[in-house]
């Protein structure tokens, strides 16, 4: 498909699904099990929600309570048990990997290449869904890459080698090779997980922007319950792979609550703008 | 940026072709009876203006019978070998793979002399009997790069260390039974043990074997080729790839398939010829870059360079004896492989 049709492709579907839920998560369950005839080391039970074009969704809970199984399921890499995930209307795991690719962009924790490539190359790569399988990139697909490291801030860590820049400025790379697959929906794994609070900071505020200017839903798996409170519309609180509550971070934040799923005593306030703060209260 | 350009990948393969012309004159003029390059010029002109019949020089037996053949089975083992090497470094993620550390090479020669020892047995004619040497290697490569696959396997993932640990003690297993083979069997289709074990280019072939060297590996090459792009996302591992659009189990069957294919043909041909496979995708890398849309043209003439070199140097540096051409690429790509392992470890 080239970049014209695959514009033309997401401008309907945007339009299609801004009236309705670009997302819909309808009683998605899964379970890992090391063998089928032994009982499922983890499962994942029943989960619902919906997201809108423009949308943050956080993910949220502790360790092992499901939220990556979850998120491995919205982008089509997991099958689900039961349920099904609608993207646009379109089941996402039916889906093959390069029309999943033309709409969906994942972006991992980290990237480790195996050998070393620059940035724009890497960026590129984001093209690789929208032409055929053997080709050389075209002017279009340049263009695409150039200004998906302006949106993030990167335009001019174009030449600089992957592996010598730092860890909040390859993060951006990989947010814009994500961007360069001009995706509806954009999945981040703990992107702010090895990142300092400035970068961490940064990169939410690309995210907010990317989101109401692209009109991407996106979907952030995270620890950082302040982050989350911050920039997300939406909180899925995940426990012992079961989804407690879905919601607004104001209807989410409540005290005992989130101390009965993250185990530990902390207090919650509410600022000026509305939207909560999490202190977590060590030796008490 | 700079996109890679059709027009630039030409000019990076006429460069290599340059260099490949040059190495053959080198290769077609040394060796046990010397050749005068005046000789050699107006014989190569003449065979290229299709004027064979008048080449009279004293030495054109040499040339045409003996060392051309030679030449060319010496490309197309280079360039399988090559081209081989960096399917496999891209496909298992593993920087130090290769048909030979892997003991894939291994594998296909156990193949391949299994269907030596049963041609006679199986009374095929003749075209297809020439044929069951090749396809017998390709099934001894398949089948021992499957063992390595599952071997190097933790956890549902490939294990560099494992990998690479998988693919020596199965070398050394295969190696042992090519060993016993050799060892139990006393046909006539016994090319000695060195032949298998280290390499060597000295066997001459029907025509017919040339043509299906030469169709075989640009099938296989060409099957790899249509993945050009889909191995560069794979450097960056399985998962990612798919998130990026690479159907990854169909580039896994394809390349695995044609890289075996070439590994089986290099190896039905001329034995375990050590570390081509490695050491050529890795000085192509670093000259024109990973992007396997150049990577793999670019090793296919450099491991054709590289093995046309050996094959010269082993048939002249103790000359009139030969040594094995996996002796000379063994003795330079072994401390390489060394050196890649250190720097892999820090």
């Amino acid at each position: 498909m080239s970049s014209g049709s695959a514009f033309a492709r997401n401008a309907s579907e945007a339009s299609r699904s801004s009236a309705e839920a670009r997302l819909s998560v309808e009683q998605v369950s899964y379970a890992y099990s090391a063998n089928p005839a032994q009982a499922p080391l983890f499962t994942l039970e029943a989960t619902s929600f919906q997201a809108k074009a423009g949308e943050i969704v956080a993910i949220l809970g502790p360790n092992a309570s499901g939220k990556s199984t979850l998120l491995k399921l919205i982008a089509g890499a997991l099958a689900p048990m039961s349920g099904r995930i609608l993207l646009n209307g379109f089941v996402t795991h039916s889906l093959t990997a390069r029309t999943r690719a033309q709409r969906i962009a994942v972006v991992q924790q980290e990237s480790t290449l195996l050998f070393p490539a620059r940035a724009w190359e890497f960026v590129l790569q984001g093209r690789h869904a929208h032409g055929r399988s053997l080709r050389f990139e075209s002017e279009d697909d340049v263009l695409i890459a150039k200004n998906a490291l302006a949106q993030v801030g990167a335009a001019d860590l174009s030449d600089r080698w992957m592996d010598q820049i730092s860890g909040g400025e390859k993060q951006r790379v990989i947010l814009a090779r994500a961007l360069a697959q001009q995706p509806l929906l954009l999945l981040l794994d703990e992107p702010t997980l090895h990142l300092d609070i400035a970068a961490q900071v940064g990169l939410l505020d690309a995210l907010r922007r990317l989101a109401a200017e692209n009109r991407y839903t996106v979907v952030v798996v995270t620890h950082e319950l302040n982050l989350a409170a911050e920039y997300a519309d939406q909180v899925v609180l995940m426990q012992r792979g079961r989804c407690l509550r879905v919601g607004p971070p104001v209807s989410i934040y409540q005290r005992e609550l989130l101390e009965q799923v993250f185990q530990t005593p902390l207090s919650v306030e509410f600022g000026a703008s509305g939207r909560p703060r999490v202190t977590v209260l060590s030796g008490t | 940026m700079r996109p890679l350009t059709l027009r630039r990948l030409l000019l990076q393969c006429f460069i290599l072709v340059v260099i490949l012309f040059v190495v053959v004159i080198i290769a077609l003029k040394f060796g046990a009876v010397p050749v005068s390059l005046y000789a050699l010029g107006r014989d190569v002109l003449r065979f290229l203006l299709g004027q064979t019949s008048q080449i009279s020089s004293d030495y054109g037996l040499i040339i045409w019978n003996i060392r051309g053949p030679r030449i060319l089975l010496a490309i197309f083992v280079g360039a399988s070998l090559s081209v081989a090497g960096t399917s496999f470094q891209a496909l298992l993620r593993n920087p130090l793979a290769d048909p030979y550390v892997l003991g894939v090479s291994s594998g296909a020669s156990v193949g391949a002399i299994l269907a030596l020892i049963a041609a006679p047995y199986l009374s095929l004619p003749s075209t297809l009997a020439a044929l069951l040497t090749p396809v017998g290697a390709f099934l001894g490569a398949t089948a021992t790069i499957a063992a390595v696959y599952v071997l190097g396997r933790r956890e549902g993932q490939i294990d560099s260390t494992t990998l690479l640990l998988g693919g020596v003690i199965t070398g050394s297993f295969l190696s042992a039974i090519i060993t016993l083979l050799m060892g139990t069997v006393t046909s006539g289709n016994n090319r000695g043990m060195v032949f298998w074990l280290m390499g060597n280019l000295s066997t001459s072939f029907q025509k017919s074997v040339y043509w299906f060297l030469g169709v075989g590996f640009f099938v296989a090459a060409g099957a790899i080729y249509t993945t050009a792009t889909d191995l560069n996302l794979l450097l960056a591992g399985e998962k990612e790839a798919m998130h990026l659009g690479v159907d990854v189990r169909r580039v896994r069957i394809v390349v695995y398939i044609a890289a075996s294919f070439l590994t089986g043909l290099a190896v039905s041909v001329s034995g375990s010829i050590a570390y081509v496979g490695l050491i050529v995708p890795h000085v192509m890398r670093l000259i024109f870059g990973s992007d396997h849309r150049t990577l793999l043209p670019t090793a296919a003439f450099g491991g054709a360079i590289a093995v046309v070199f050996a094959d010269t140097l082993a048939r002249t540096v103790v000359a009139p004896t030969e040594i094995a051409v996996g002796a000379v690429t063994a003795i330079v790509g072994a401390p390489l492989f060394i050196y890649l392992l250190r720097r892999r470890l820090a």
